[in-house]
């Protein structure tokens, strides 16, 4: 019974632990009023990307030449585009692609670098060096240069932008948790587990990786907006979404040709992307000031 | 100082073997023939052999890897599949654009955001540095080819102060640079803002000051000064940007350039061109990689040489 109790009491510790650390970092959270703004105009557009087919006033892809090129009124707030489609509509619906697309890549990039980083950082050795190797040689490729690479040969296409988005994450998560793996594995805690006997993959997974995370996400949030600029580009090039698709680089990219006569067509997905970018940037900045702070330079 | 640099110059070996590897083997994988590509659409069946003979495409793929590193070493690019002509002639004109493009994009980059920096350091949370700032920020989050629209509808098709595209005379580099300076400039203002501030809680900061110094010397002499290294260095370590970022505003700004032939030639799968582009880029950056660390090496007396 006693035991029993002993685990509750360590575990209503905890609970208070974190939530003291979750009340200390809203506290903190709220202080930095531009990236606080930020998240709340990020929450905004993932309730959008959710919600985007129900919520669009019109059908994106649904052709209305009786309505083409149309500069924003009441009935059509962004206007239309050359096929007379709804520009807020297509906007919308894209907020899913574009974001849907960047989350994603930087996800898989995130975990299969930060996998690579945790064991080439505490294993050492061979495996270090040639984890370490490896990211040079990628590091080798200009970052858009690798991706625009990586879909020549895969193919133009959405999946293949998340993929080459994804590779070219990879050897910057691993370095960044290398570093942190590096500085981890000495303290004081991982001796005490090793010496307790703990495996190898306890050690990396249940002591080290929690004293990177806070790096992780940091960086995380900064490669977001990385992204969305790096498949937007793809789009742009007619390497990513399909012309027709909803993306905001591709609308971007067919709507090029009516700068001169219709600039909305082309202002409207422009600032869509400008402004998401902008505020995951600022959500990194304000969550590197509160998590990583000796990271600012 | 040799040494380092003999060191370097070894490490950098294979990463150039196996980046080279790694493109020549990837290029291979992608599905399609381009015999068939380069033969053409009609071709018969005994053509195609011939034409596969010619390009030596008929040999095992690692004695074919043999002969490119054999031609790469002496300068021999291939040929390219669309227009039959020399690689190496094909980059004589581009490869001169794309770089003016690029340095004089870093040129912009660097005046444009020591002096944002500067100024955001000196006028620290006061309005020119909030100013400065957000600028610096919004200049990341644009999209290359949004600003380089923005710029010819206002530049070009309003005022018409430059050309929308092309290139005839340093006229038609002004709104390219500019666009694919914008990001670096960005970067190097939070970068100078960030490193002058530091220097300027210096000791030798103060001893000015305290000599009665003004302090717009004691900014520019003696903590701009002090300040520079790492942001140079940033600006070295960020041409990688500027060569990803060609593609996309030689595209906006139709620039016969190296990025544009890339684009043209993934859309006509014209893979010699692509697999030649891609390499040159590569190398290119990591021999200017290697350039800024001996640099920094070089100009920094506190780093040690063996470290």
């Amino acid at each position: 019974m006693e035991v029993v109790n002993e685990v509750g009491q360590a575990t209503v510790v905890t609970l208070d632990k974190q939530s003291s650390r979750a009340r200390e970092f809203w506290k903190k959270w709220k202080k930095q009023k531009t990236a606080f703004w930020a998240g709340f105009f990020i929450l905004f557009l993932v309730l959008v990307a959710i919600f985007g087919p129900v919520i669009a006033p019109y059908d994106p892809y649904e052709p209305n030449y009786d309505a083409t090129l149309q500069t924003p009124s009441l009935a059509h707030w962004a206007g239309t585009d050359e096929y007379g489609r709804d520009i807020l509509s297509r906007i919308i619906v894209g907020a899913g692609l574009s974001l849907g697309v960047s989350f994603t890549s930087v996800f898989v990039g995130a975990v299969i670098g930060t996998i690579l980083g945790l064991c080439s950082g505490y294993y050492g050795g061979w495996i270090d060096r040639l984890i370490m190797r490896g990211s040079d040689v990628m590091f080798a490729f200009p970052d858009l240069l690798l991706a625009i690479a990586i879909v020549a040969i895969l193919g133009p296409g959405l999946t293949n932008v998340v993929v080459a988005v994804a590779v070219f994450s990879i050897p910057s998560f691993a370095r960044l948790i290398r570093g942190n793996t590096l500085a981890a594995k000495e303290a004081v805690f991982v001796e005490a587990a090793r010496s307790m006997g703990a495996k190898s993959s306890r050690i990396i997974f249940r002591h080290i990786f929690p004293e990177t995370v806070s790096s992780m996400i940091v960086f995380f949030s900064l490669r977001i907006g990385t992204s969305i600029l790096a498949a937007s580009s793809l789009s742009f090039l007619g390497l990513g979404a399909k012309p027709e698709s909803p993306d905001w680089g591709a609308m971007l990219s067919m709507g090029r040709d009516y700068l001169a006569t219709s600039p909305h067509v082309v202002m409207i997905p422009g600032l869509a992307i400008f402004l998401s970018v902008l505020a995951f940037n600022l959500v990194g900045d304000g969550l590197r000031d509160i998590l990583d702070p000796k990271t600012k330079n | 100082m040799f040494r380092y640099i003999v060191k370097r110059l070894m490490e950098i070996i294979p990463i150039i073997f196996v980046v080279s590897l790694l493109i020549f083997f990837f290029i291979h994988l992608v599905p399609g023939d381009p015999v068939r590509l380069a033969a053409g659409k009609d071709a018969t069946l005994e053509e195609i052999t011939r034409v596969r003979q010619e390009l030596g495409l008929d040999k095992p793929l690692l004695s074919q890897y043999a002969t490119y590193m054999q031609n790469l070493l002496t300068g021999n690019l291939g040929h390219s599949l669309k227009t039959g002509l020399p690689i190496s002639d094909m980059f004589a004109n581009r490869f001169s654009i794309t770089m003016n493009l690029t340095f004089m994009s870093l040129g912009w980059a660097l005046v444009l955001g020591l002096l944002i920096g500067t100024v955001s350091a000196v006028f620290r949370n006061k309005w020119p540095d909030y100013v400065g700032m957000l600028t610096a920020i919004s200049g990341i989050s644009l999209p290359g080819f949004w600003l380089g629209l923005i710029l010819i509808q206002i530049f070009s098709v309003t005022l018409g102060w430059f050309p929308t595209g092309g290139v005839d005379g340093w006229k038609s580099y002004v709104l390219p640079s500019l666009t694919l300076g914008a990001g670096i400039m960005s970067m190097l203002a939070r970068f100078t803002r960030s490193s002058l501030l530091e220097t300027l809680k210096e000791d030798f900061i103060r001893t000015g000051r305290a000599k009665g110094l003004k302090e717009s010397v004691v900014v520019r002499k003696h903590a701009l000064k002090n300040s520079m290294i790492p942001v140079v260095t940033i600006a070295g370590l960020q041409f990688g940007f500027l060569l990803g970022g060609s593609v996309v505003v030689e595209t906006v700004f139709s620039i016969p350039g190296m990025g544009r032939l890339l684009v043209d030639s993934i859309a006509f799968r014209d893979y010699p061109v692509v697999q030649a582009v891609i390499l040159l880029f590569s190398l290119e950056f990591i021999l200017v990689n290697l350039l800024v660390d001996i640099l920094y090496k070089a100009l920094n007396p506190k780093i040690r040489y063996e470290s």
